[in-house]
């Protein structure tokens, strides 16, 4: 019930993620959700893509330090009090976010969520009928 | 003004000849009390009789910085623990300092020599003087400290820290001269304009600046913006501290206090003594030191020596500006750094790859060190606090052995450069202004 995301460590300088979704492009992966978190001197680039495997491959093989983490991603429709309807279940459960973010797609919300205990995420979600999607 | 015309103004003759005795007794006394002299000089077939002048030096054996380590704590001191009164220490670089022990006449000698570098600057007993070297183990505080009141100054411990306190005191106290590093010296300045004063308001005549490598510029910039005239005084801990050599008002060079510390060049590669006017390698031979005496100790500093007539009037030998190290020594906000003292720390970290890169630079006058470092790839997390807590363990570490503080970069893999050969762990931008 959960994907992949690949987190990227970047040296904060100037061009470092047009490398990284230079060389995606050029295999032809492509990119459903991105986020950047950043610290004064380095980031973590998040992406959620197309061929993970393939991703962390011809990443790897250019030297960058790629990881895999588990999240949660989640749709939800995109109106008004939604998530909040959601996020307002797991607070009551006790699950701690780490962190998260979304993209809107017309009528529908995506949401990736990182928990720090993902299986009692993925019960509390269940329970309240989320629409939880386990492939790309 | 000259505080021991006798010695500082000795003719060359009477020099050598009192240098002479002086190795001889030195060379009798280390064969006696210092195991590893004793061995050094047997395996070299060399006795204390074969020392019949001071030209006999070339005899003796070297004393490295890694010998003070290999003998730590007290291995090469000389004198009973009875006869030491005080001990510094300077920074090691895996874990052991350098220890040197002083006798009540070692602390003398090194109060003399420090009177000559301050009256040679121009202090006397009128002044009131701020000594802004670190006090502890370090030598540069208690070494000022001492030569200020042997001098008859009326001394103020600054020691460092709290520098607008130190400028209201500079003012209030109609504090004259100050010993200091030259880049506190520019700080000082710039925290001058900050409080909104100028240099009209303080009435500072005299700098004593040393511990750190600086540049002509900098002397003129700092007499420019604190209104002082600048000299050189020269020292390092395994021989004295402060007070080894000092400049004149000629500042034509730093004159030794040669009496007591014996200086040759040598090429740092055959390890022959080379003439005067040929740059190499500082060597000196603490003459009269009880404590822990040292031949031959190899300073690392490259310079050369000349005995050209001062006009100032002291015939002493003197030594021309410090022009490099024979070794990778930096000496960063004072305090000397070696970059193998980094590396040891990286090598104890596992989530770091033992490629890493030193950027030495001087923002707002003062010197900055980045430690650039790769994280090994099973170690990155996506979690930002730990990585956040892997920059910071290794920062704690780095302050605990350099004892300055170091800003940690972390880098992606394969970031740093890889070198052939001798690898390269240091940027020093501080040389290109």
């Amino acid at each position: 019930m959960t994907i992949k995301q690949l987190s990227i460590f970047l040296e904060n300088k100037t061009g470092r993620i047009n490398e990284v979704t230079k060389i995606l492009g050029k295999h032809g992966i492509s990119m459903r959700a991105f986020s950047m978190a950043e610290t004064t001197d380095f980031g973590i680039l998040r992406l959620i893509v197309s061929e993970v495997d393939k991703a962390v491959e011809v990443l790897r093989n250019e030297n960058f330090a790629v990881m895999l983490t588990d999240v949660v991603w989640i749709k939800c429709p995109n109106v008004a009090g939604s998530l909040s309807a959601i996020l307002d279940h797991l607070a009551e459960k006790q699950i701690f976010i780490e962190y998260m973010y979304a993209f809107a797609d017309g009528d529908v919300a995506n949401v990736i969520i990182r928990p720090t205990d993902i299986n009692k995420c993925l019960l509390v979600l269940k329970e309240c009928n989320c629409n939880i999607q386990d492939e790309l | 003004m000259i505080w021991n015309p006798n010695k500082e103004c000795m003719s060359r003759d009477e020099m050598r000849a009192l240098q002479g005795k002086r190795l001889q007794k030195l060379v009798t006394y280390v064969y006696h009390n210092v195991p590893f002299y004793r061995n050094k000089m047997q395996a070299m077939d060399v006795s204390p009789e074969d020392i019949k002048s001071i030209d006999d030096i070339v005899k003796l054996p070297f004393t490295t910085k890694q010998d003070l380590r290999d003998n730590y704590p007290y291995g090469l001191q000389a004198a009973p623990a009875s006869e030491i009164v005080r001990v510094h220490a300077s920074s090691g670089t895996t874990g052991n300092p350098t220890i040197v022990g002083y006798t009540r006449k070692d602390i003398a000698v090194w109060s003399e020599v420090m009177a000559r570098c301050l009256t040679a600057f121009g202090v006397t007993r009128e002044d009131t003087f701020s000594v802004a070297y670190g006090y502890g183990l370090f030598t540069g505080g208690l070494g000022a400290h001492y030569g200020v009141e042997n001098l008859g100054a009326t001394v103020i411990p600054t020691s460092t820290g709290n520098t607008e306190k130190h400028i209201r005191l500079i003012r209030d106290l109609n504090i004259s001269g100050i010993a200091c590093t030259p880049s506190y010296a520019l700080y000082l300045a710039e925290t001058l304009d900050k409080m909104g004063l100028r240099k009209e308001d303080i009435g500072l005549r005299i700098g004593a600046f040393g511990a750190e490598p600086w540049t002509e510029n900098m002397r003129k910039e700092i007499e420019e913006r604190l209104g002082l005239k600048g000299y050189n005084i020269y020292g390092l801990s395994e021989i004295m501290g402060p007070g080894v050599s000092y400049e004149c008002s000629e500042q034509n060079g730093s004159h030794i206090n040669e009496d007591h510390f014996y200086p040759e060049i040598i090429n740092p590669e055959t390890l022959e003594q080379l003439p005067h006017g040929e740059q190499g390698e500082l060597v000196f031979t603490t003459l009269t030191k009880e404590g822990m005496p040292l031949l031959r100790y190899r300073t690392k500093d490259l310079c050369t020596l000349t005995n050209e007539v001062c006009a100032c009037g002291r015939t002493s030998v003197r030594m021309g500006r410090i022009m490099g190290r024979s070794d990778d020594m930096l000496i960063i906000r004072g305090i000397n750094v070696f970059p193998s003292q980094v590396e040891s720390v990286i090598l104890e970290m596992p989530e770091f790859e033992p490629q890493y890169m030193l950027v030495v630079d001087r923002v707002n006058n003062l010197d900055t060190l980045q430690v650039q470092v790769e994280v090994r790839k099973d170690f990155f997390s996506d979690d930002i606090g730990r990585m956040l807590n892997m920059k910071k363990a290794l920062a704690d570490k780095l302050k605990s052995v350099l004892s300055i503080s170091a800003d940690v970069k972390l880098m992606e893999p394969n970031s740093i450069e890889r070198s052939q050969g001798k690898s390269k762990h240091v940027i020093d931008k501080r040389m290109l202004k």
